[in-house]
């Protein structure tokens, strides 16, 4: 142990990393793929699928189809991968209670590990987006800065400039990104869940996702400061206008009722 | 010889105090005891909304003090610079100098921050402090002859206090203010025949350009709040000169003024006020945040974020181009962009509305006379109503202006609120006229009622044939007074139509307009006669004593 | 000075309006509702009792101490509290110590000096209510008759009614004068020409991804994405990047080929990939809030909302015409590339669009 960590500053040693972490990457993206069809063999893998196909067939096949394939309630889920599911799950949005303008976030139902199990499952069905990884998402040597670029140029025109959401067309609303698990915001700028569009790693990088999920955590963490005060909702002038009629102005006119009342009289005797 | 007479006025006393002398001294150049001999004991009459108006002059104050401290750091130019400031989100950013600067107020200099803060949330009180001020003069009817002028004083200063707020909120060069700048170019361009060129003229050539900063800068602290200086100390030498308006009460008549003096009551008062006006705003810029441009970034046309506003007084102008349908005339090679040019103009409309209302009201009456007691807005249904359907009207272009946040926030649909805002925009002023006037008739009913009957004393009394009544206490002479001081006018008629020689003259059109708006305004429809005294007497007389 | 001390005189005996209302008087028995003139003055218990009196003035003196005493507190914070320092308050959150610490004793050594100066007016200075006469403010007639005769005597003086001549040469000179003025502001800005027309793109430039900075590539945009594109050679440190950037910003989506209705649309896109300006025909703002299922894009600052599958028609809002498309195309080494500038002028419409 002693050793590898005094050869961590090796020159190589992001090389070796990087190759690791290829590896591994490949190796779960097979055994994710379609490709790996593993029917026979009885590794966690498949049943994990197994267990993934049993939670699906009850919970989710009445929308999506018994494979999958989907029907009139609900989109097909062959190829959108592992990601998609640990988002809609993981989020609460699926399984979808009463139809609306959006599926909003609520309460989750499955477990952790249940929701894998339907990602392994749907997963099997075709190749899609994995689920990202723990360096993939933790702001740790991202650029806080460029990350905030990124967000005012692909995210801030319907979340807000520090992610507290917006309206969109019709009663749909881009939702507040407070609080939100950075893994479940990286698999939808993966995914583009319902309304968004997707960010795929080929137009968003992996690297420009980190820096994003940075900036967030930096301007809209649970820790975030607000220099001047309360934030109001971060919303702009519109809070600030509310605010400044009730409170500024409200106070005001309190203290000059004060200001002009008659002082009490001596009760006459 | 002077120094004779001088010493001479005093032959038994010693050497006057040094106050004194200072004031002879002044008194010799500027005549200061000629000033101070009518101003100094002025009165005042005490009710809390005539210090609406001094809310809006000390946030004035405390808008200009803070703004020559944020002069001192920021820097009017547009030039990119790359950040290095101590705010970790946006290190090695491109952004202008002006944003740069205000970033180095906000974060390096210290109490800079809330310098600053102060100065934005004054500017928000200052500019809501006018509009209810405004209100009070006009639900009051103050803006009768002799105040004409200084209504309109008044109101010019609230329409410059609009537009310098626009020019100051765009300073920072932040990616908000940003896109209301762009706004106001789509909007100069939409101008016919001439747009394209104020807007090239106005940002030195295309959009953003490299100039709009510098010039709003010396449209900001120099030009708006040079002349909006003049009118304050304009509509100030009014207000001294008219002496105040009040209420009518007991010994309160239209030839006095019934108050506390200058000196020492209002000095204090009044002194004071401004502290506790500073006070407030300064622990409010302490507590919330407002404009936290690091969290906007800078500016970059093509960037942008939802819930794009401008701060609340240009909100009204916001929802007037939300909610105009997009129409565009192609004739000839030339557009003609009425989606942006039709609500450009409503714009001043709107204000416009409320700003003549007083001279149409005094060419309804046709009354010449000066008034210093206020109305009751009871008893000015229409002018009341009229007030009233103006504020919702303003209101529903607010919440036009902010239909997003309503959308989110309530869990409606962004396209329904614009369709409530059109709708809105036409029915809403009806409705809340009607409704208004129809209350205010109520209540003079009830004042009726309480003048003629006495007031509920809740004290419910059997009477020996089994009925119950409640006891009615009669009013004091005071009530009494003040609850019929107001005055009635009569509907003018069209004078007659046939002079002596029996030559049928033209009845002129305004003339017609005059006595339907009069029927309108003073008609049965309008108002309760207020209780004449043979009706008291003879209820009074006929119930005998309680 | 109270009320009864008020002249009969003065009283509105003679305000009699031309509708006959208001004649009231104050020793009219028959009238109920005569004034009854200024209530007589009643006394504060600091006006009868010294130990109130005291009791309100140590409250104003410690108001005044207060005060200095939060002055004292605010050059202290100033000192001693770094810049940087962040400390919870609830409910605020997370704030700067020293913007908090130094509005709160700005805002308390302000209030209480005006609180102290308040209740000092309130409590211990006179409350005697004084009425002041009002005086008419139309000049009484001899000072009007005075007054024109003067203008009279000095229009006649200066003989400008008689001398036509300089009359009007003076009001000539006067009113072109101005002119001059006007002309000093031609040169606030060049004359428009024809720039509104023409943005960077040309045929062969490249669509630069503007997250990566790099080419895109047809491959890359997938069905549904979004992607925001530059034209090859912007770099952000130009100097006229802001310029170049607010007309030739431009969004691309990629939708299926059997989704795009509009034939136009589909002829300018390239497999289904098209690009739109990112500026809104409304007034100018980045429109960009792409809804991936509908293929509608809003606007976030009126809300225009236009149909990225139908030639990006108004559907919604106040935006007078469809977003512009920019025609593009595929190299050979599969890069995306422009095949022309905008045909039609972006952003918002003006008076010489047509």
């Amino acid at each position: 142990m002693k050793k590898l960590s005094a050869r961590r500053r090796h020159p190589l040693a992001a090389v070796v990393v990087l190759l690791l972490a290829l590896a591994a990457t490949g190796g779960l993206y097979a055994a994710f793929a379609p490709a790996s069809k593993a029917q026979a063999d009885t590794t966690a893998q498949s049943l994990a699928i197994d267990e993934g196909k049993k939670l699906f067939s009850v919970g989710c096949a009445s929308c999506h189809g018994t494979g999958g394939q989907g029907s009139s309630d609900g989109p097909s889920l062959v190829g959108v991968g592992a990601a998609a599911v640990d988002f809609q799950v993981g989020t609460g949005r699926m399984p979808a209670q009463q139809p609306g303008a959006q599926i909003a976030r609520k309460k989750v139902i499955y477990s952790q590990a249940e929701i894998d199990q339907l990602a392994a499952y749907i997963a099997s069905l075709g190749a899609g987006p994995t689920i990202p990884t723990k360096s993939q998402v933790s702001p740790e040597g991202a650029d806080i800065a460029k990350g905030g670029e990124l967000f005012r140029t692909n995210c801030a025109q319907c979340h807000n400039f520090t992610g507290k959401g917006g309206a969109l067309t019709h009663g749909k609303f881009a939702p507040s990104l407070e609080g939100v698990d950075p893994k479940h915001i990286y698999e939808a700028m993966q995914t583009g869940p319902q309304n968004m569009p997707s960010f795929p790693d080929t137009t968003l990088s992996e690297k420009n996702k980190k820096d994003i999920i940075a900036y967030l955590n930096a301007v809209n963490g649970d820790d975030t400061e607000s220099p001047g005060g309360l934030e109001l909702g971060g919303l702009g002038p519109v809070s600030e206008g509310l605010f400044g009629w009730i409170f500024g102005l409200g106070a005001l006119v309190a203290v000059a009722v004060w200001v002009a009342a008659r002082t009490a009289k001596a009760k006459k005797s | 010889m002077s120094t004779t007479t001088t010493s001479d006025s005093r032959p038994s006393r010693e050497k006057a105090p040094a106050g004194e002398k200072v004031a002879d001294w002044a008194d010799g150049r500027l005549g200061i005891y000629s000033l101070a001999k009518s101003n100094m004991r002025k009165i005042f009459p005490d009710h809390w909304s005539f210090m609406l108006g001094e809310i809006c002059l000390y946030s004035f104050i405390i808008i200009i003090l803070t703004g020559v401290y944020l002069t001192l750091f920021f820097h009017p130019s547009m030039n990119e610079v790359t950040y290095h400031g101590s705010y970790v989100p946006l290190q090695g950013q491109l952004m202008s100098e002006a944003f740069n600067s205000t970033m180095h107020i906000s974060f390096e200099v210290r109490g800079g921050l809330l310098v600053r803060q102060i100065h934005h949330w004054a500017a928000l009180i200052f500019l809501a402090g006018m509009f209810v001020h405004m209100m009070r003069v006009f639900f009051t009817g103050a803006f009768r002859k002799p105040r004409e002028v200084n209504w309109l004083f008044g109101f010019l200063l609230f329409v410059l206090g609009m537009f310098t707020g626009f020019t100051g909120y765009s300073l920072p060069d932040d990616l908000l203010s940003g896109t209301g700048v762009r706004f106001m170019e789509g909007a100069v361009l939409s101008v016919p025949v001439v747009g394209t060129y104020l807007a090239f003229f106005l940002f030195g050539g295309q959009f953003p350009g490299g100039d709009f900063v510098a010039r709003f800068y010396s449209v900001h602290i120099l030009l708006l709040p040079g002349i909006m200086l003049g009118l304050v100390v304009g509509h100030l030498i009014l207000v001294f000169y008219h002496k105040h308006t009040q209420f009518a009460g007991p010994g309160k008549t239209n030839n006095n003024v019934v108050g506390m003096p200058l000196l020492p009551v209002y000095m204090a008062k009044a002194g004071g006020f401004f502290f506790l006006v500073f006070g407030v705003i300064a622990a409010i810029a302490a507590i919330a945040s407002i404009n936290p441009i690091w969290s906007m970034g800078p500016y970059r046309p093509d960037m942008v974020s939802t819930g794009a506003q401008p701060d609340w007084y240009m909100g009204f102008s916001e929802g007037l181009i939300r909610v105009m349908p997009g129409w565009e005339i192609n004739l000839w090679g030339h557009t003609l962009v009425l989606g942006v040019f039709i609500p450009l103009v409503i714009f001043p409309l709107v204000l416009v509305a409320i700003a003549v209302y007083p001279f149409i009201e005094s060419w309804v009456t046709g009354d010449k006379r000066e008034h210093h007691i206020l109305d009751r807005p009871r008893n000015v249904p229409t002018r009341t109503a009229f007030g009233a359907a103006w504020i919702s009207w303003y209101f529903v272009l607010l919440v036009g202006g902010g239909n997003d946040i309503w959308a989110t926030h309530f869990h409606l649909s962004i396209n329904s609120i614009t369709w409530f805002v059109r709708i809105g925009f036409f029915v809403v002023p009806v409705i809340v006229f009607v409704i208004t006037k129809r209350v205010c008739l109520g209540l003079q009913r009830r004042d009726k009622d309480k003048v003629l009957h006495g007031r509920e004393s809740g004290i419910i009394k059997r009477l020996p044939h089994g009925e119950f009544i409640e006891v009615h206490e009669p009013l004091s002479q005071e009530a009494l007074h003040t609850l019929t001081a107001h005055e009635q006018y009569q509907p003018a008629e069209i004078g007659a139509t046939v002079d002596e020689n029996g030559v049928e003259r033209k009845v002129k059109g305004s003339e017609r307009l005059r006595s339907k708006l009069s029927e309108g305004f003073y008609g049965e429809d309008s108002q309760i006669p207020k209780p004449t005294v043979e009706e008291y007497k003879e209820i009074t007389s006929g119930h005998g004593h309680h | 000075m109270s009320s009864q001390d008020i002249p009969e005189e003065n009283l509105p005996a003679e305000q009699v309006d031309e509708h006959g209302h208001g004649a009231v008087a104050l020793a009219d028995e028959t009238n109920p509702f005569a004034d009854p003139g200024l209530p007589p003055h009643e006394h504060r218990i600091q006006d009868i009792d010294e130990r109130a009196a005291k009791r309100s003035e140590r409250v104003v003196a410690m108001l005044f101490t207060l005060s200095m005493l939060a002055t004292v507190g605010f050059i202290a914070s100033y000192v001693a509290i770094p810049r940087d320092k962040s400390i919870f308050v609830f409910p605020l959150g997370h704030i700067s110590a020293l913007n908090f610490a130094l509005g709160m004793t700005l805002g308390v050594a302000l209030f209480a000096i005006g609180a102290g100066a308040v209740h000092w007016a309130r409590t211990l200075m006179s409350d005697v209510e004084i009425a002041d006469q009002r005086h008419p403010i139309e000049a009484e007639p001899e000072v009007k008759a005075k007054v024109l005769a003067d203008f009279k005597e000095g229009a006649k003086e200066s003989a400008l009614g008689r001398r036509k001549l300089i009359r009007n040469t003076m009001f000539g000179a006067l009113a072109l004068f101005p002119l001059s003025g006007v002309m000093l502001l031609r040169d606030l800005g060049p004359l428009p020409g024809t720039k509104l027309r023409h943005t960077l793109w040309s045929k062969g430039k490249l669509l630069v991804n503007m997250n990566t900075n790099e080419p895109l590539r047809a491959s890359d945009v997938a069905v549904g994405s979004l992607t925001f594109a530059k034209p090859e050679g912007l770099e952000e440190h130009d100097e006229d990047f802001q310029l170049q950037i607010a007309k030739a910003a431009l969004m691309i989506v990629r939708l299926q080929p059997e989704n795009i209705k509009d034939k136009r649309e589909l002829a300018w896109s390239h497999e289904g990939i098209v690009a739109y300006s990112k500026i809104c025909t409304h007034v100018g703002c980045p429109i960009s809030l792409y809804e991936q299922q509908t293929h509608h894009v809003l606007c976030p600052c009126h809300q225009s909302t236009f149909d990225l599958s139908d030639g990006a028609r108004v559907i919604f809002g106040p935006a007078g015409h469809a977003l512009p498309q920019l025609r593009i195309g595929v190299n050979e080494q599969g890069y995306l590339e422009a095949l022309g500038d905008f045909e039609e002028p972006v952003g918002p419409a003006f008076w010489e669009r047509g």
